[in-house]
């Protein structure tokens, strides 16, 4: 199988190791992740009023593009840009007006023939996690994960789609098929604060503070996400957390391709644990994973 | 403190505006306050998701306009994906941080030059970027 697939700019940088894990990982199940010539930028918001169509020609032409090069499916990774391309293409198969507008302006023709998936809606509606279980070589057995979700990968859900709002299951039936187990953690579809981190800091200090200390009350050894924004507001802000409360307990924040890569028998230094604050690769070793 | 309500507040120009590129009707709202409880934000806000409705509702617009809330907004969705009435909050602030942005003196939200150069090169591109567009003077 054959998927064209857009990085996005964090991907190519700072989040460097969803993007490595991912590629590495879909060899090893069977499926490709053809990149996109020429992308660009998604513009990493959704406009949320009605009158700035400007912000989705950047979205827009990155779908054109897909159709243009005859995929009817474009994978995405990260989470901001999937709930970018996911919603836009909401727009240009229900909006017409909003449509023809921005099609006009980019000068393509499109309608919103593309399907926009996430690598997680990949493994679990076209692999499968039967057969992922199956490619597992070295199950997490004795790891507790908290499966965090956050905000972009599931909301709006009648845009996106991808699982229930208050409580989704695809991330827990994913770690439970690479042989860990997902602990109870209601504070799963929290926001992080998101961007408010270059704003108001102490929104995403204290969001993130509440996220990981429920996580860890309930007994996880780490904390999953696919959202590079998530990832770096959860593992960023501990040490600021640790301040404010010396009584905190730190926990690793990393992404779940890299989790995945580990279950798969991947090289773990190709991984680039070292760029996380808290450094997973401590707790995997004491768990005899890598 | 005295507050007027008037049929012409309710129906001025700014309440009309919001009301327009937010494409919610904020009449939708009975206060229930599922928004409020639910909103990740509100340690940080001067006024709630559902006192910023009620503004609205009843035309208070200078109150709304100068409101902290709107800035501190993370545009999770949570209030949407909650509301019994399918009041989406995260586009009415949108809409209230972009009119205060397209203001001829708006000042910038936030300034990069804030930031150390450690924290830069930490930060993920798409928290600069979504920072920017969203704090930015447009």
């Amino acid at each position: 199988m054959r998927y064209s697939y857009f990085p996005g700019c964090t991907l190519y940088t700072k989040a460097k190791k969803l993007d490595d894990a991912g590629r590495e990982c879909s060899l090893k199940l069977g499926f490709e992740l053809d990149e996109l010539p020429d992308w660009t930028c998604c513009g990493a918001t959704f406009p949320l009023v009605n009158d700035q169509h400007m912000l989705m020609s950047g979205p827009t032409r990155i779908l054109a593009d897909t159709k243009d090069r005859g995929d009817d499916k474009l994978v995405a990774l990260c989470s901001v840009c999937y709930n970018v391309l996911k919603r836009t293409n909401h727009v240009m198969l229900n909006d017409e007006e909003r449509r023809a507008k921005i099609t006009d302006f980019i000068e393509r023709d499109y309608h919103g023939e593309v399907e926009v998936l996430h690598y997680l809606q990949v493994l679990r509606d076209e692999i499968g996690f039967d057969a992922l279980k199956e490619k597992v070589v070295k199950p997490l057995e004795g790891l507790k994960v908290a499966c965090y979700y956050g905000c972009l990968l599931l909301r709006p859900v009648k845009e996106i789609g991808l699982d229930r709002m208050e409580n989704p299951t695809i991330f827990e039936d994913f770690i439970r098929a690479l042989g860990a187990e997902p602990v109870d953690f209601p504070f799963k579809i929290e926001c992080c604060g998101a961007f408010q981190t270059v704003n108001s800091m102490a929104t995403a200090t204290r969001c993130s503070r509440e996220i990981l200390s429920n996580a860890v009350q309930n007994g996880a050894d780490l904390v999953i996400t696919t959202c590079p924004l998530c990832q770096f507001n959860l593992d960023d802000r501990q040490p600021e957390i640790l301040k404010e409360d010396p009584a905190f307990t730190t926990i690793p924040v990393f992404y779940f391709t890299q989790l995945l890569a580990v279950a798969l028998g991947l090289d773990s230094g190709n991984l680039g644990f070292e760029r996380n604050f808290i450094n997973p690769l401590e707790l995997l070793q004491e768990k005899g994973l890598v | 403190m005295k507050t007027i309500i008037s049929g012409d507040q309710i129906k001025s120009d700014f309440i009309n505006r919001v009301s327009e590129i937010s494409g919610e009707n904020f009449f939708n709202c009975y206060q229930c306050g599922n928004c409020s409880a639910g909103c990740p934000s509100v340690d940080e806000m001067d006024l709630l998701p559902s006192q910023v409705v009620r503004y609205l509702q009843l035309g208070l617009a200078e109150e709304v306009k100068n409101c902290k809330s709107m800035w501190v907004c993370a545009a999770c969705t949570m209030c949407h994906a909650r509301c019994p009435k399918g009041v989406d909050i995260s586009k009415i602030m949108e809409a209230l941080r972009v009119l205060r942005l397209r203001e001829v003196n708006a000042q910038p939200r936030v300034d990069l030059t804030d930031f150390s150069q450690d924290y830069l090169e930490r930060a993920p591109q798409i928290a600069i970027i979504s920072g920017c567009r969203k704090f930015l003077p447009l």
